[in-house]
């Protein structure tokens, strides 16, 4: 059974639903992120789970027992804050410390237990600092090492490094994948950042208006979205309304218009006989002039009508009979606005969502 | 350009002179040797600053005065700071007309406020004129403590109470150990203000004073109405230096709370 278990938990502030009907497992030492726009409801999940609001509907299960009104002192839950709230007026040392001195554990205990774990976020040395004295990313070390030095049965992420400029960030990602790995701790993570949920995590939820989309490893979000909120979300920019579709051998052909495409199935789709296709713009093929003869199966002609340099690789903007789409190129020369060019569309990477 | 400077430089000075000007006078007759309160003074003296210590009216009004107000402060400390805190922390129903209400006693005239208060709490409830004059006196203060105390905690980011909570701390534990010690700056600040607010009161007082029971400065005012010497003078100074330097430490706390927090 799940460690963590949120069933049918819905939340509203009065007329707006900020949650509706929410089922989510967590498995134990696992990584789970909630990842969705603003306004999707992560952080109001993850500050119900937290204890700092309650359910209106449904109950929060946690190792077997019901958390739903339990308060949130009575939790032992660690949580890593946006802001990181390290308390301002407390030295690191002290900070840390707090949730043992609640414990009520010995002096020569809490003296121990702070040096290691300040020692695991390698910030050995710092006890003295205050919060104020301290950068970005030390603070932020402090904040993990205060929510680690528990022994937290769950570990809550809230958007932890959304305060941190771009090298930091990716340097504490890897961190807080280290440290969650090697202490086998059940983590919920939220975040806004795809690359951020999808580099760390076991599993992703991706959250839209309350309800989760999606939930899988990143590899299978990453590959196969199941509806096109998630596809879109994770860089999915073109999309074909497909006429009608026909199955054989695990090959799907599809038709828009005049043309036909083929994809293979799409394992995250709740949904077989969805008619929306989603492919992304690094996997579609430009190449030159427009096809002679027949038309074959997944491609298409077009007119650039912007071209722009991403530094790796060119951007075209391709106007179509089926609309406009946008395709990533790595190339030396590059086509030129007004250029007829066609579309390939590979099978593999034409994705159905709903 | 230069002449619009120069304008808005002289109209600066009139409104300093208007302002500080008759603090002057004051100042420089409090030194007048002769007995009558006069300016410009016709020499120099500390006699008239002597001569409060022997008026046995301020010297007693003036421990009533200091213990009022401290007392009264205490008093507005315990019901204003749970209520600057409910009214930043939580949203509930009516919670702009309770802050339209703890902020009323600034906004009725005193003297109004005044008569009501010993309307029912002298005449109406009969209680001893001391109570009746702390209880006027923790009403003018309550709103001051109220609204220093709810604009430092504005600047409080309450993430961190809620880490407190999650590390095992409970409410109270929270807030003693986390919350206040972060405004703590303010809440001396209101302390300050809400005692120069009660210290220099008169017009709440002059209803709840009679008999064996006046502050400082009704007692003042009855010596006016009397005597027409210099001490008046020499004692608004020394009301005016404590003033002046409990205003620079309420500057001082409230500048450094920028730096305090984060």
């Amino acid at each position: 059974m799940a460690l963590l278990t949120l069933d049918s938990v819905s939340v509203a502030y009065g007329s707006q639903t900020i949650l509706k009907d929410l089922k989510l497992d967590v498995e134990k030492g696992q990584l789970l992120s909630l990842l969705g726009p603003s306004g999707c409801g992560k952080t109001t999940t993850l500050r119900l789970i937290a204890g700092f609001m309650e359910a209106q509907q449904g109950t929060f299960r946690f190792a077997g027992e019901d958390y739903t009104r339990r308060p949130v002192n009575k939790r032992n839950f660690g949580i890593v804050f946006q802001s990181y709230a390290l308390f301002p007026h407390l030295s690191v040392f002290d900070n840390v410390a707090f949730g043992l001195r609640m414990r009520k554990l010995k002096d020569s205990d809490i003296k121990t237990r702070v040096g290691r774990i300040l020692e695991v976020v390698s910030l050995g040395g710092f006890e003295k600092r205050f919060p104020k004295e301290l950068s970005g990313g030390q603070r932020q070390r402090v904040a993990i090492a205060r929510a680690l030095v528990i022994e937290p049965d769950l570990l809550l992420f809230d958007e932890p490094l959304s305060n941190l400029d771009a090298n930091l960030r990716s340097g504490m990602r890897v961190e807080i994948r280290r440290i969650q790995q090697e202490l086998g701790i059940t983590t919920l993570y939220v975040s806004h950042d795809q690359e951020e949920c999808f580099s760390i995590s076991d599993r992703v939820a991706v959250m839209n208006k309350g309800l989760i989309e999606q939930i899988d490893r990143p590899e299978t979000i990453f590959k196969y979205p199941a509806t096109e909120f998630v596809a879109r979300f994770i860089g999915f920019h073109n999309f074909v309304n497909f006429a009608e579709r026909a199955e054989s051998d695990g090959v799907i052909t599809l038709r828009a218009g005049d043309r036909l495409f083929a994809a293979v199935g799409n394992p995250g789709t709740n949904h077989p006989s969805a008619l929306k296709g989603a492919i992304r713009p690094d996997d579609l093929v430009v190449t030159a002039g427009s096809e002679a003869g027949p038309a074959r199966v997944g491609s298409l002609p077009g007119i650039v009508k912007v071209s722009t340099y991403l530094g790796r690789s060119y951007q075209y903007v391709v106007e179509t009979a089926l609309g406009p789409f946008t395709a990533n190129q790595e190339m030396e020369k590059p086509f030129y606005s007004g250029q007829s060019v066609t579309l390939q569309f590979p099978p593999d990477k034409l994705v159905l969502v709903d | 350009m230069r002449e619009k400077h120069f304008g808005l430089g002289l109209f600066s000075l009139m409104v300093f002179v208007f302002l500080l000007g008759p603090l002057l006078i004051i100042f420089a007759t409090s030194f007048e040797p002769g007995i009558v309160l006069q300016f410009p003074p016709h020499g120099f003296s500390l006699r008239w600053y002597e001569q409060i210590f022997k008026v046995e009216g301020f010297i007693r009004t003036f421990k009533t005065s200091i213990a009022i107000s401290l007392l009264g402060n205490a008093f507005a400390l315990l019901l204003g700071i749970p209520a600057a805190y409910a009214l930043s922390r939580s949203s509930f129903r009516g919670k702009e007309l309770l802050n339209g209400i703890f902020l009323s006693p600034i906004l009725i005239p005193g003297i109004v406020l005044g008569f009501t208060l010993m309307k029912y709490l002298i005449v109406v409830y009969h209680l001893p004129m001391y109570t009746g004059l702390l209880i006027g006196h923790v009403v003018i203060m309550l709103p001051f403590i109220v609204r220093v105390v709810a604009s430092s905690l504005s600047n409080f980011d309450f993430a961190v109470e809620e880490a407190a909570l999650s590390l095992g701390a409970g409410r109270m534990k929270a807030f003693f150990k986390v919350v206040l010690p972060n405004i703590r700056s303010g809440i001396i600040a209101a302390m300050l203000i809400a005692f120069l607010e009660s210290f220099n009161n008169i017009d709440i007082s002059v209803y709840m004073t009679g008999p064996g029971v006046s502050t400082l400065p009704i007692e003042m005012l009855t010596y006016v109405e009397n005597h027409f010497d210099p001490t008046i003078a020499a004692i608004s100074v020394l009301l005016m230096v404590m003033t002046g330097v409990m205003m620079f430490l309420i500057e001082r706390l409230m500048g450094l709370s920028h730096f305090t927090s984060r």
